[in-house]
């Protein structure tokens, strides 16, 4: 299943600038996402988190005024070269977002939409299964397979986006702010579902929430607006390091909550 | 200051619910000129023809004795012409919806084109008439067959479907999208099986709009030369053919008074069918509902 070796980082950027129209968002982000690491990014609204994390998995080509330069490295390939079609990377980099956001289906077809599309050939009930059980939902929904995606609560809607993300047996899982519609429990359900998923998955997960930034991760990356409104990367580091020794005073300022 | 302000306040109560009680009365009296006039209307035509419509009327062709004449050809001649436009202007109407939605880009050129789609919902139907003759009757040399008439129909209320079908495509939340796009699905696999399983219930809300319009419209057939004595049932595609309208424009100008009644009944059958198409698009628009809410 892995592709890449442990130690290598997953998703690399180098020298990411990214653009609305003539509008420079983000500039100058060089990062990397650690293989089998959650990789929290934090930053007050407007930072341009979640079009950071839409970078990582072509996202951002539904909006007609995006563009951008430097590169973005998904195991060592280029995402954006010409040759690459978006429907063929965003298979192996899953997505949830931040509204919990089932297809009006049943479960169980919310989780097989995805191997269906991608011409899955085996053995369909167990793959669902096993994704449901991955996002810890299982015992929930097991004799209710049938019923409608939509009768599910908040939070086991979001963990049923997790498990139809996890069935295209995606390398890395970006999430956009997951648990922001959530009340605090199945906030918790989340996050410890995330510690789990990291055994076998990489994980970027875009958060407003420093204390769960925090909790769960094991990398933090800071977006920061600067004087002319674009976001620059202020500080990358180990998440011990960011929370409790930050280097910049900007980071030490926001996490300390003297802004954002 | 709250003190000093609270002095300021003319709250009126009575005069603002009076004001209420009125513009509810006002609504209420709207809706009931409305109903009544249907009502009277349904009352006078179903009390002229009622007597007429039986299993003979149903299946006896036209006739220049009032009391002999009946539909047969003109219900037939309905019924083709409504269910060959009803699908043609489904199918090219969702598809045009869906490329001006989905795939155009969003530039002036689309802007344009929607404006003179909702235009062309205004034309007069006649005009569509002529065009129909023109293009389909006369250049296309479809002959003034069941075809050609459907055709015109189906131009008639193609802006009506595209309408619908837009405004059914753009309420299905983006959200829907990306969860589609996240997974790898490609774009036709996210507009197949996401978008348009959610935006059916609202195209077939439009469609149902569009074919109650089509039944019926009489002048662009008329322009476009449908008969209006057809002593046989339309036997194809290609066959001559009249409509419900027509007949009942037709026996309504003759100065007999058993022809009147034939009109009355006519109008009935022409309601009946009307309505039991409408049930039928109701009824698939709640099943697929539901379907999706689980």
């Amino acid at each position: 299943m892995k592709s890449v070796a442990d130690n290598s980082p997953i998703i690399e950027t180098r020298d990411l600038n990214v653009y609305y129209g003539p509008t420079c968002v983000i500039s100058g982000v060089d990062m990397e996402v650690e293989t089998h690491k959650i990789t929290a990014i934090i930053g007050p609204s407007g930072s341009g988190k979640s079009t950071l994390l839409r970078c990582f998995n072509r996202m951002n080509d539904l909006i007609p005024s995006f563009h951008m330069t430097g590169s973005v490295l998904f195991a060592g390939r280029d995402l954006y070269d010409a040759g690459v079609d978006p429907t063929e990377i965003r298979y192996q980099i899953g997505m949830v977002f931040q509204r919990p956001n089932p297809f009006p289906k049943s479960i169980f077809d919310n989780v097989a939409f995805g191997p269906r599309v991608n011409g899955f050939r085996g053995d369909m009930n167990a793959l669902v299964e096993d994704s449901i059980r991955r996002a810890a939902l299982w015992d929930e929904v097991k004799d209710r397979l049938k019923e409608s995606a939509l009768s599910l609560s908040g939070g086991q809607q979001q963990r049923l986006c997790i498990a139809r993300a996890l069935a295209v047996q995606p390398q890395i899982i970006l999430m956009d702010e997951p648990c922001s519609a959530l009340d605090p429990i199945s906030t918790l359900a989340i996050e410890e579902l995330m510690r789990e998923l990291s055994n076998d998955y990489s994980i970027v997960i875009v958060t407003h929430n420093m204390q769960q930034a925090a909790r769960v991760s094991d990398y933090t990356a800071f977006l920061n607006p600067g004087e002319d409104k674009t976001s620059e990367l202020i500080e990358f580091d180990e998440t011990r390091q960011i929370f409790t020794n930050p280097k910049d005073e900007r980071t030490e300022a926001y996490i300390t909550g003297r802004f954002g | 200051m709250a003190d000093v302000v609270r002095g300021q306040f003319d709250r009126r109560v009575n005069r603002r619910r009076l004001y209420g009680q009125i513009f509810h009365a006002l609504c209420l009296i709207s809706i009931l000129i409305g109903l009544g006039m249907l009502a009277l209307l349904l009352v006078d035509i179903f009390l002229d023809g009622w007597r007429r419509v039986n299993w003979e009327f149903l299946t006896s062709f036209p006739s220049r004795k009032p009391e002999q004449a009946g539909i047969q050809a003109a219900l037939f001649g309905s019924i083709y012409v409504i269910a060959l436009a009803g699908a043609l202007a489904f199918t090219l109407g969702v598809a045009a919806a869906i490329y001006l939605e989905e795939y155009a880009s969003r530039n002036w050129v689309a802007k344009v084109i929607q404006i003179n789609i909702a235009n062309l919902a205004g034309v007069p139907s006649i005009v569509y008439g002529i065009l129909g003759l023109e293009i389909f009757v006369r250049y296309l040399a479809l002959g003034k067959s069941v075809l050609a008439g459907s055709f015109t129909l189906a131009l008639l209320v193609l802006p009506i479907v595209i309408i619908a079908s837009e405004e059914a495509i753009r309420a299905v939340p983006p959200s829907i999208r990306e969860g589609g796009y996240a997974l790898g699905a490609t774009r036709w696999q996210t507009i197949w099986r996401l978008v348009l399983p959610q935006a059916f219930p609202g195209i077939l809300t439009g469609v149902i709009l569009a074919v109650s319009r089509a039944i019926g419209e009489t002048a662009p057939l008329i322009v476009m030369g449908a008969l209006t004595f057809v002593p046989f049932t339309p036997d194809g595609p290609m066959s001559r053919f009249t409509v419900l309208p027509i007949q009942i424009f037709n026996w309504v100008s003759r100065p007999q008074e058993g022809f009147h009644e034939a009109a009355a009944a006519g109008i009935i059958v022409l309601l009946v069918v009307l309505l039991s198409m409408n049930a039928l698009a109701v009824l698939l628009r709640n099943r697929f509902q539901r379907r999706l809410e689980g």
